[in-house]
């Protein structure tokens, strides 16, 4: 196992270097420019300046070079530092926003608590309903437990996320004025009322995605678990006298889990990027809304710094979704 | 003496109190909205109008415009003139006095040198400042007394109110940017985030494309003032979340830039919870008519002046393409409230506004037709005129925006009626606002035969705008596509007049050269107005105080802001 992750990091360095690259030369060769923005009122030449004190009049390899080199060098190194306290960082460039002419990391790990919360929370919520429902509808397939699931989980996957976000908006902000339309992120639990609030304020955004999410893995979950229901393994353990409990929930899940897993840990990155759209309806300006902003004021330092993260994690879940297949089925071996 | 001075005192704040009321923070906190989140709040750094609005209330400028375009002294005691003897007889300098007893929101004091300090700033070599313009021609800021600069011009400047005059010339701490000149601006995040200001209020935290945090500056000039002792402004979304957030949930208390079908904030309001208010500056959307060749064949030299447009070089063309649209339909799909219908390119201040153009408000297809019957351009089997072989067939672009491309599908309609065909192309504003000179798609490339966009200038001067259509001001090959005359016009006179504004001091004969560049360009038709576009933004009704200001940042007297019953 642990020649086959070694091996498999090895990989992954070289796959980022790749996955970088190419990013980096499709938004240099993009058309765009980030003073495009700005008011008509302010000159052509003091654009110009601008673009020329941003870099943009290097070279693109040149470019490359200093973006990878701040990206896995330099900034690791920071946050060393900041970390340890030790000297390691020297004082470099780091890498600065087009936009805000600020580091980019710094930004970056603002952005991440409200979407771990909010984006996470959906998601976690969303795998919790899932697990059992579809488990439920399987076992009962064709009840009204598992029509009524199956039209819920049509909904979900079906309506996009920008239209049940409104629509709950409109109810239950609009209408019934219950919760926040817009989500405060220098709120601070120090207190039961804020705690109170930041639970008023997640409750629309958490659920939308919840919904969404839930549809995804249920739908999965229940595939699978019929798959397995059918299995004459299972058909041996009723026959060996098993309860039904213990055949459903210890041998048919276990294996039914397999390929699920993967689907969820595959999902875990999409937490990362942010539900871009559910971000930008409830104002939650976590890292989604980072990179919808970036990219429509043409910030390439942000832009390729957020999809190279995105790439690592993506990368990094793929690792762990196939550990945890050896983890749930012994007979699957990378030695 | 103490115990007098203490009693007057106290007599005099009694009796003032009836007219101050409130006392500083006494309101308590206001919720603003910006729909796009400033990313800075340093407007020499990035010059988006969303970050000069959320700056303009932490620093200030020397003096700024009010709501009617006057410009009112601000950190300074009075506006210089000719006649107090502020401006030089020889155009040449301006003296400014700041207001006694200035402090920054830390505790020190505002000094001559903290102005001087703006213009090295802004003006550092490879700092990339966003608002140089303002100081064009400054030769230096003296610094006469601790309270007194004089700016000094390389050139006569009939109109000396560049630097340090509104948004986008505001005072900052020499103490705390002091390190951040030229290139090492970006490194300052601290200052660029937190500016240390003199405006009503101060940052208490930053979140770039986020939210910004402030509390009330302690040290505000106007002991009574803000009336709120805190204040949020957040970002993100869209117009119409913003909308909604005033409008119809009262979460917010003020809502910026709310550019919205009008049925959809008629909505809104009903709910009875803000109000919504406009108000018109100067941004004119127009069509811009192509006086150069654009055909692909003329290689390096298309879209110059060296071949005149085969068909829109005859006026009555441009002339019948003007008449032909109806401009109250457009303001009433497009804006609602938030626009008006204009014949002219330069359509306010109120003593530059011309009405020799106010034809165009009326919509003549008729007589569009007559014009061309008579012009030679007759009418095909196909419905396209055409005359000696070339087709009235054109290409329209504009940016990718849901109003524009509702004009060109209308517009391209009317001059179907009139026998011009028309075929419409939509761009991303990124690409075309963007200024690449290897792209073929740019608003100053433009290898199409008419364009539409919006312009406006900052301030309420109209020198350097109306100077956009001077001949030099064609972007060609040798200015690398750069300029600011998309019509490729090119007039001698026109060009005298510019060049006799840029010496004329007097306000009158100024107001006098300006209308007669406009008409002569409305007259030309190289330019086709269309709307008159305003501001619209949104405040709750238990919002006061609020004066919505085009000429300087929306945010301009939030220390007048204060609580109403609503």
């Amino acid at each position: 196992m642990l020649n086959f992750i070694i091996r498999r990091s090895g990989i992954s360095v070289l796959t980022l270097f790749f996955i970088s690259f190419v990013i980096f030369m499709l938004l240099a060769m993009a058309p765009g420019d980030p003073t495009a923005s700005l008011p008509l009122s302010i000159p052509a030449e003091v654009k110009a300046a601008i673009r020329e004190s941003l870099g943009l009049g290097q070279n693109p390899f040149v470019r490359f070079v200093k973006w990878f080199y701040a990206f896995f060098w330099i900034e690791p190194m920071y946050t060393i530092e900041q970390l340890t306290g030790l000297n390691t960082y020297w004082d470099q460039q780091r890498i600065i926003s087009f936009q805000s002419r600020s580091p980019v990391m710094d930004i970056v790990w603002q952005r991440i608590p409200q979407t771990l919360w909010v984006v996470g929370l959906g998601y976690l919520v969303g795998t919790l309903i899932a697990l059992p429902i579809g488990v439920i509808s399987a076992y009962k397939q064709y009840s009204w437990f598992d029509q009524i699931g199956t039209f819920i989980s049509m909904v979900g996957f079906s309506v996009p996320t920008f239209f049940t976000g409104v629509l709950l908006i409109v109810i239950f902000s609009v209408n019934l004025g219950w919760f926040p339309s817009i989500y405060d992120t220098t709120l601070v639990v120090d207190s039961w009322a804020n705690f109170v609030k930041q639970v008023k304020q997640m409750v629309l955004p958490v659920s939308v995605l919840a919904l969404y999410n839930a549809a995804q893995i249920s739908r999965f979950m229940r595939a699978s678990m019929l798959d397995n229901l059918n299995q004459d393994y299972v058909r041996t353990a009723r026959a060996k006298g098993l309860g039904e409990k213990a055949v459903v929930l210890v041998h048919v899940m276990r294996n039914s889990m397999i390929p699920v897993v993967t689907v969820i840990a595959l999902g875990v990155p999409t937490v990362f990027s942010g539900a871009i759209i559910t971000e930008q309806v409830f104002k939650v300006n976590g890292l989604g809304q980072l990179l919808i902003t970036a990219i429509q004021a043409n910030d390439i330092p942000m832009v390729q710094t957020l999809t190279v993260i995105f790439a690592v994690l993506i990368i990094l879940f793929n690792l762990i979704a196939d550990v945890l297949y050896g983890v749930l089925d012994p007979r699957i071996r990378y030695d | 003496m103490n115990f007098k001075a203490t009693l007057l005192g106290a007599a005099a704040a009694f009796a003032m109190a009836p007219a101050a009321m409130a006392e500083r923070g006494a309101d308590g906190h206001v919720n603003i909205i910006y729909w796009q989140a400033p990313s800075g709040m340093n407007p020499y750094l990035s010059g988006g109008t969303k970050e000069l609005e959320a700056a303009s209330l932490v620093i200030e400028p020397l003096a700024r415009y009010n709501e009617e375009g006057t410009m009112v002294a601000w950190l300074a005691e009075s506006v210089p003139t000719v006649a107090n003897g502020g401006v030089s007889e020889d155009l040449t300098s301006i003296t400014w006095t700041l207001k006694e007893g200035l402090l920054w929101a830390d505790g020190s004091a505002v000094t001559s040198a903290d102005v001087r300090f703006s213009w090295q700033y802004c003006t550092a070599e490879g700092g990339g400042c966003a608002q140089t313009e303002k100081y064009n021609d400054v030769t230096d800021v003296e610094i006469v007394d601790d309270r007194t600069v004089t700016v000094h011009f390389g050139v006569s400047k009939p109109f000396p109110y560049g630097p340090f005059v509104g948004a986008q010339a505001p005072i900052i701490q020499a103490a705390q940017f002091a390190d951040c000149l030229g290139a090492k601006a970006p490194e300052c995040t601290d200052a660029n985030f937190k500016p240390q200001g003199t405006g009503p209020f101060t940052v208490t935290d930053f979140r770039s494309n986020d939210v910004v945090s402030l509390a009330a500056n302690p040290n505000y000039r106007d002991a009574s003032k803000p009336a709120f002792a805190t204040a949020t402004l957040k970002g993100g979304g869209s117009a119409t979340d913003a909308g909604r957030a005033v409008l119809a949930t009262g979460e917010f208390d003020y809502a910026w830039n709310l550019q919205l079908a009008p049925d959809v904030l008629a909505e809104m309001a009903s709910a009875g919870k803000g109000t919504v208010v406009s108000s018109f500056g100067t941004l004119v959307e127009r069509i811009m008519v192509n006086q150069t060749d654009v055909s692909a064949d003329l290689g390096d030299r298309r879209g110059t002046a060296d071949n005149a447009h085969p068909f829109l070089s005859d006026i009555n063309v441009r002339k019948a393409l003007s008449m032909a649209i109806d401009r109250d339909l457009l303001v009433e799909i497009g804006y609602g409230t938030a626009g008006r219908p204009t014949c002219n390119v330069l359509p306010a201040p109120a003593i530059y506004k011309s009405s020799a153009n106010d034809a165009c408000l009326v919509q003549d297809i008729a007589a569009a037709n007559a014009l061309l019957d008579g012009a030679g351009w007759a009418m095909g089997s196909d419905g396209v005129r055409a005359k000696d072989g070339v087709r009235l067939s054109m290409l329209y672009q504009t940016s990718t925006n849901a109003v524009r491309q509702d004009f060109q599908a209308l517009i391209k309609q009317w001059w179907a009626e009139i026998g011009v065909e028309t075929e419409l192309r939509n761009i991303d504003a990124s690409v075309f606002f963007g200024g690449d000179p290897a792209s073929n798609d740019t608003f100053q490339k433009f290898f199409a035969d008419v364009e539409m966009y919006a312009n406006n200038f900052d301030g309420t001067d109209p020198e350097s705008y109306m100077a956009n259509w001077a001949c030099e001001q064609a972007p060609r090959p040798e200015t690398q596509w750069q300029g600011n005359n998309m019509p490729r016009f090119c007039s001698d006179e026109y060009d005298a007049l510019v060049a006799e504004m840029a010496t004329t001091g007097d306000l009158n004969e100024r107001a006098r050269l300006a209308k007669a560049m406009n008409d002569m360009l409305m007259q030309e038709y190289v330019i086709i107005p269309l709307v008159d576009r305003g501001r619209v933004s949104a405040h709750a009704n238990t919002l006061g105080g609020v004066i919505l200001n085009t000429w300087d940042s929306e945010l301009w007297n939030v220390a007048d802001w204060h609580r109403v019953d609503g």
